[in-house]
């Protein structure tokens, strides 16, 4: 029973990775209707940036900005340059490209920064916390981790909700035509939703790469599953994709526990694809049928 | 007329092939094999993507399936070669059919992201059941050339004659299959989808059929990538290998299978002759090897950005430049893959 609890709560905290790949997938998605498979690529790189700075500087956070800021930009610059052409194309050429987009990341950092696994320091210490002698199974960078991610998701659907941005972002994503002849900049607000994606990407993986090495396909895995919570929980649903990442977590951690984590990937697999027969559009969507 | 036309241009090739492999050293014969059992598998990619209209980022672990099937029949129960081939085959297509029953309902991104996991999650198996997979190190087959081709006769040679065999046969039977009613019932599925439902199509079967035809590709391909480097290991088959697949097709030109051919030349060849590039500039070994990757990955950029149609669209605007007054292309109309409208919302 004491086990149970200790792979719940650990389960909460990567969960929350998973939730915040989600995120940054459901906001482009939402935005644009691409899925950008980049993501993953995009957070290693900054992660990697993280890394630098944190060498050079000797501090953690200055660090932990540098990969956000990074992400933000490298958000706006991949919009801007090489998905703008094919936003009006058909969906294949716009997964194609994400594609290619990953892949030249991943080989782009494998040739600066080496194939090497290199350990990236965590926030807070990372020995387990008790209440009385009972351990609990996580750690204060845990509790970090899944507060970060939480504060993030509550600052976005704040953001949406209450700022001027916001209201563009979302008229945007309802319909551009209409926004457009409503003088918003839809293409300023497409720019600015990558970017957004960008930094919570890279939030993710400067919040992982503790728990995992850092090298150039650490973030393949991690993706595949924020991928798969964000499908869960549908992809045009943020909250969806939070609850997505959090079922996620704690069923995988569940069965990396109790089973083995070599299953953990055919898992996901199995999740992921019972999800898409039953409710193809995800738990939480409320998107009406596939226009055809 | 066509099942003569793609048989005579199978001939040729083949003949062309035998001379190549003659000519040329015991290294070149090796490429050769290589690319052929590229080409089986991005003919099959090709097929499913240019054609269907459906996308795999799962086809790498699929040539997985082939591989480790034959491997297994060749060690266990020491089957002849074309039945460990055929087999492999059959195996790999049943796999395929499962897969195309579970993607059938899913479109675009959700097909991408599903096949995706299925190329993240499969070679976990082998490692996880290592003593039927042989683990991180893999399974070792051997090949040896047939008696009747003498004792001296060398293996490298054997390989591409074999490689190239299947390669032409699975070629002339796609050309086909591509000409035949069910390429027709896949273009008109993929191009409009209710309009072929209305017409009578069953469009889910048909997008199954069109799975179950690229992974019998696919576990071919793998099957005989197995018997050339002797070696099956799950590191052979990771995403790396599937994305290297579908960047072959686009690369050659979607649903083309002469493009499938250009693809799988460059996906052999641009690998080792970068990489030769980059570490007399410098670089040092580790890092030159992620210069393919990254090379891959501009490629697969630029080609979907500036020419959509891949190296056979070019090839085709430039023959039709020679023959004036040749009717349009016979082929599929120039990027049609990429360049149906059906998006929701139009750029304006």
């Amino acid at each position: 029973m004491a086990e149970f609890g200790e792979l719940t709560l650990g389960g909460i905290s990567v969960g929350m990775i998973y939730a915040a790949i989600g995120l940054s997938l459901v906001l482009i998605w939402r935005a644009t209707r691409i899925l950008n498979y980049a993501q993953g690529g995009m957070a290693m790189l900054t992660t990697y940036i993280a890394l630098t700075v944190i060498n050079h500087t000797g501090s953690y956070w200055a660090g932990f900005a540098a990969a956000l800021a990074a992400g933000l930009v490298l958000g706006a610059v991949i919009e801007r340059v090489v998905i703008r052409p094919v936003e009006s194309k058909p969906p294949l050429n716009a997964i194609v490209v994400t594609i290619g987009l990953l892949i030249l990341i991943e080989g782009l950092a494998g040739i600066i920064f080496g194939g090497q696994y290199r350990s990236f320091p965590a926030a807070f210490s990372i020995t387990g916390l008790h209440i009385g002698s009972a351990a609990l199974g996580i750690s204060s960078n845990d509790v970090f981790v899944t507060v970060a991610v939480l504060i993030a998701a509550l600052l976005l659907a704040a953001g949406f909700r209450y700022t001027r941005a916001g209201l563009r972002l979302r008229a945007a994503a309802f319909s551009p035509q209409v926004s457009r002849l409503l003088g918003v900049r839809v293409g300023r607000t497409l720019t600015l939703g990558w970017a957004l994606a960008g930094l919570i990407g890279a939030l993710a993986g400067v919040l992982i790469s503790p728990s995992i090495f850092l090298y150039p396909n650490s973030m393949d895995a991690i993706f595949v599953l924020g991928f798969t919570a964000a499908v869960i929980g549908g992809l045009d649903s943020p909250g969806g994709a939070v609850a997505g990442g959090l079922i996620l977590g704690v069923a995988l951690n569940y069965v990396s526990g109790y089973l083995g984590s070599d299953l953990v990937p055919l898992f996901g697999l199995a999740a992921l694809t019972v999800v898409l027969m039953l409710r193809p559009s995800g738990l939480f969507s409320t998107a009406p049928a596939r226009r055809v | 007329m066509t099942l003569l036309r793609h048989l005579a241009a199978a001939v040729l090739a083949a003949v062309v092939v035998a001379i190549l492999t003659i000519q040329l050293n015991a290294f070149r014969d090796y490429q050769i094999a290589e690319i052929a059992c590229y080409v089986v598998a991005v003919a099959g990619l090709t097929v499913l993507v240019g054609l269907s209209g459906q996308i795999s980022l799962g086809n790498g672990a699929l040539m997985a399936v082939g591989a480790y099937a034959a491997g297994l029949l060749l060690i266990h129960l020491q089957w002849p070669l074309a039945g460990v081939l055929a087999a492999a085959t059959a195996i790999s297509a049943v796999s395929g059919a499962l897969v195309g029953v579970a993607a059938a309902r899913l479109r675009g991104p959700y097909l991408a992201g599903a096949t995706l996991l299925l190329a993240v999650a499969l070679p976990s198996l082998a490692i996880k059941y290592a003593g039927v997979f042989g683990g991180d190190q893999g399974l070792t087959v051997g090949l040896t050339p047939p008696a009747f081709l003498g004792a001296s006769f060398p293996l490298t040679r054997w390989q591409a004659w074999l490689t190239c065999a299947c390669a032409l046969i699975t070629l002339v039977l796609l050309a086909n299959l591509a000409r035949s009613r069910v390429g027709r019932s896949w273009r008109a599925a993929s191009d409009d989808e209710v309009a072929a439902a209305l017409a009578g199509l069953n469009v889910a079967r048909l997008r199954v059929l069109a799975f179950v035809v690229s992974a019998a590709c696919a576990g071919l391909g793998g099957a005989l990538l197995a018997v050339t480097t002797s070696i099956i290991s799950p590191g052979a088959f990771t995403v790396t290998l599937s994305i290297a697949l579908l960047t072959g097709a686009v690369l050659g030109g979607l649903g083309s299978l002469p493009g499938a051919i250009w693809g799988s030349l460059v996906l052999v060849l641009l690998p080792t002759y970068v990489t030769d590039v980059a570490t007399s500039h410098g670089l040092s070994s580790a890092a030159g090897s992620n210069v393919p990757v990254a090379a891959y990955g501009i490629v697969l950029i630029l080609v979907m950005l500036v020419f959509p149609e891949g190296i056979q669209g070019g090839v085709r605007r430039l023959l039709r430049q020679f023959t004036p007054g040749t009717p349009a292309s016979r082929d599929l109309p120039p990027g049609r893959a990429a360049a149906s409208e059906h998006q929701e919302e139009g750029s304006l």
